[in-house]
């Protein structure tokens, strides 16, 4: 009887538990403005893109766009929430609603896009598959590997990138998968692994700042697939879809109208322009339409700046990695961002 | 057992009454209703975002990654199924070989444990307690580390009668070996990550063997050994012939259970980037975004490996347990 009890008192309580689960699948957010805090799915620590120092405090180009979302709808760049994931829970971690928005590296693909229930919000990053290397005489590209031993990290696209690749180039790799980066880190550095494929710029991360004597790797200069990642959400929320897309779009945007940290306030005042009058909110109403007030891309960059500042600050001139920009520059430098017409 | 007061009020058995039925019944069936509303609800949540589900995936998509090692052979044009196929025979492919080692291990350290010599006595206890008290998990790795800091590399391996060993592995002499510029390949092959996963849970579930050889042969009372020394039997002749096969009945339930744990702890392989079903699976998870399925399919694998042990093991304890004479 008394186990009878316990049972029935048990299941009941995972009924409570059960049925308080779907209504995180209503408005994201009003979610996120009822908890006053969004909550963000980024890495667990990858220099650059999300890193948290001593303190607690993250930074990188990801880090900065859950702030970004946060200042647009909250107010407020700190209010956000970093839960770290791993490659393989992050998926799951946003399909649950554990967090609101994923911005973690996460390739847009067409497998991704149209069976894992989730949306991309656009492309805040263009990275390509590489390999890295110990420096050897006579080793000069990723098709010379054919019989080498290569290290990969578990949970990633990577693992089918590189099996394409052999197949297209009549190459055998031996594959030794880690869950975890550090493991294939070890892995590499021991020896153990001959290559260590993942993306070029977490490669040449590694390079520059994990690697105990940089000279001695170098990266073969094949990049053999298009990883294009971005913020992601779930679906079944378009409003909130629309806002995460429109905010990378206003942070592209404020680079390519010359919008920085430092000048927006004097630009919102003096500019005639109608493009930065509306931008800052002294124009047309921007807000509205996305359930938000009319400032929300002003305190983004205002608060966090443009996605050159970001770029720079995290990754390249102004960060310990000094990254090219390569195919991260606006379009208007020869590269691949075209920020969307804020109109 | 009359002794105790509690066995002579025990009322006589009654059947159960209706009442007890009625809650049963009904428990089972708010549980069963619990259940199917949980699916349901995934179904639906599930649906409304447009996420894949079923298993169908099994067997129409092809896995396109490659398994570095196993008995299984398998290409990328082969299916998830055959995939998940290669990472349970993988699993099998660790437990199976750290689970004999184990034995021998366990029975030898067991014996040491209750050996006169005090010094092989305090060695068993020390080997004992020192791997049974650190996580299994940093074993794992720290041998791991070891093997691959520490062996040659692959283009300088050891050469020794037709083995080859080195940071890839343990090369073994029968099958082909071919030079290549990345050191020498051959087709049977133990690699790393398998030789240190065997290693520590040979050691791992060896020492916990040991107390169960130990306590086994202990729980033999003191007048069986008594009654074999006026027998004139070799103390060697008394753990043989006496105390062994008469421990050994005690220590089945125990070692079953250190079989079945053991056989779960070789997930730990993933740590590593040993390809089991855990490795597997988490792989296919990612590719197809299909993470109940194959949840579902690594809790299967584990299932019927160790139901099929437990089965055997039941049936080997009923042979050997003590009848009622």
């Amino acid at each position: 009887m008394k186990l009878a009890q316990t049972l029935l008192s048990g299941s009941l309580a995972a009924v409570a538990l059960a049925a308080s689960a779907p209504a995180m699948a209503g408005k994201v957010l009003d979610g996120v403005k009822q908890r006053d805090q969004l909550v963000c799915g980024v890495h667990t620590g990858r220099a650059g893109f999300a890193q948290a120092d001593g303190s607690g405090n993250w930074s990188g180009l990801d880090v900065d766009f859950c702030r970004a979302v946060a200042a647009a709808v909250l107010g407020d760049a700190n209010k956000v929430k970093f839960v770290p994931t791993s490659g393989q829970t992050r998926i799951t971690a946003l399909q649950s609603g554990e967090i609101d928005l994923l911005a973690r590296n996460t390739t847009f693909n067409f497998t991704r896009d149209t069976s894992l229930g989730l949306m991309w919000a656009g492309v805040n990053f263009y990275d390509g598959q590489a390999f890295i290397v110990k420096k050897r005489p006579n080793l000069t590209s990723a098709k010379q590997l054919d019989k080498a031993t290569i290290c990969i990290d578990a949970g990633t696209s990577t693992e089918r990138n590189l099996q394409d690749f052999a197949r297209n180039n009549g190459l055998t790799f031996k594959t030794v998968v880690f869950d975890n980066a550090e493991g294939s880190k070890q892995a590499f550095t021991s020896g153990r692994c001959h290559a260590y494929t993942g993306d070029y710029t977490a490669l040449a991360i590694l390079r520059a700042t994990d690697l105990p004597n940089p000279d001695d790797y170098e990266l073969l200069p094949e990049i053999i697939s298009k990883e294009p990642v971005g913020p992601a959400v779930r679906r079944g929320d378009e409003e909130w879809f629309t806002i995460v897309r429109w905010v990378l779009q206003a942070m592209q945007g404020a680079e390519e109208m010359g919008l920085t940290k430092a000048n927006i306030d004097e630009k919102a005042a003096q500019s005639d322009d109608v493009a930065i009058k509306r931008f800052t909110g002294n124009g047309d109403d921007i807000g509205k339409s996305l359930g938000l007030d009319k400032q929300w891309a002003y305190r983004i960059v205002k608060q966090v700046g443009n996605y050159g500042e970001s770029f720079a600050r995290n990754l390249g001139d102004e960060s310990p990695l000094k990254l090219d920009r390569g195919m991260n520059r606006l379009y208007t430098e020869g590269g691949l961002v075209y920020p969307l017409p804020l109109q | 057992m009359t002794e105790q007061p509690t066995a002579l009020e025990k009322p006589p058995r009654k059947p159960v009454p209706l009442k007890a039925w009625l809650m049963q019944a009904a428990l089972l069936l708010a549980l069963l209703a619990l259940l199917a509303w949980l699916a349901h609800n995934a179904q639906i949540n599930l649906r409304e975002r447009n996420m894949a589900a079923g298993f169908d995936f099994l067997f129409e998509d092809s896995a396109g990654f490659a398994i570095g090692e196993g008995w299984v052979p398998f290409g990328e044009d082969d299916t998830y199924f055959r995939a998940m196929l290669a990472g349970a025979a993988n699993t099998l492919r660790v437990a199976v070989p750290a689970l004999v080692f184990a034995t021998l291990l366990g029975l030898g350290l067991g014996i040491a444990a209750l050996a006169q010599n005090p010094l092989i006595r305090t060695l068993s206890r020390g080997v004992v307690d020192l791997v049974r008290n650190i996580p299994l998990l940093v074993q794992v790795l720290l041998i791991y580390i070891m093997m691959t800091e520490w062996l040659p590399d692959v283009e300088q391996a050891l050469h020794i009668g037709g083995f080859y060993l080195s940071k890839g592995g343990l090369i073994l002499p029968w099958g082909e070996v071919e030079e290549t510029p990345f050191g020498v390949i051959g087709t049977h092959v133990l690699s790393t990550e398998w030789l240190s996963l065997v290693t520590s849970l040979t050691l791992y579930a060896g020492a916990f063997c040991a107390e169960i050889v130990r306590a086994g042969i202990q729980s033999v009372s003191r007048g069986q050994s008594e009654a074999s020394h006026a027998l004139s039997l070799t103390r060697w002749q008394t753990l043989r012939l006496v105390l062994i096969p008469q421990g050994l009945r005690v220590a089945i339930p125990p070692y079953t259970s250190l079989m079945l744990s053991t056989i779960k702890n070789s997930s730990l392989g993933v740590a590593i980037g040993y390809p089991d079903i855990v490795s597997v699976a988490n792989t296919s998870m990612n590719q197809t975004g299909r993470a109940i399925e194959c949840i579902a399919v690594i809790a299967s694998v584990y299932l019927i490996i160790n139901l099929v042990t437990a089965f055997i093991m039941a049936r080997v304890n009923r042979r050997v347990a003590i009848k009622d004479r």
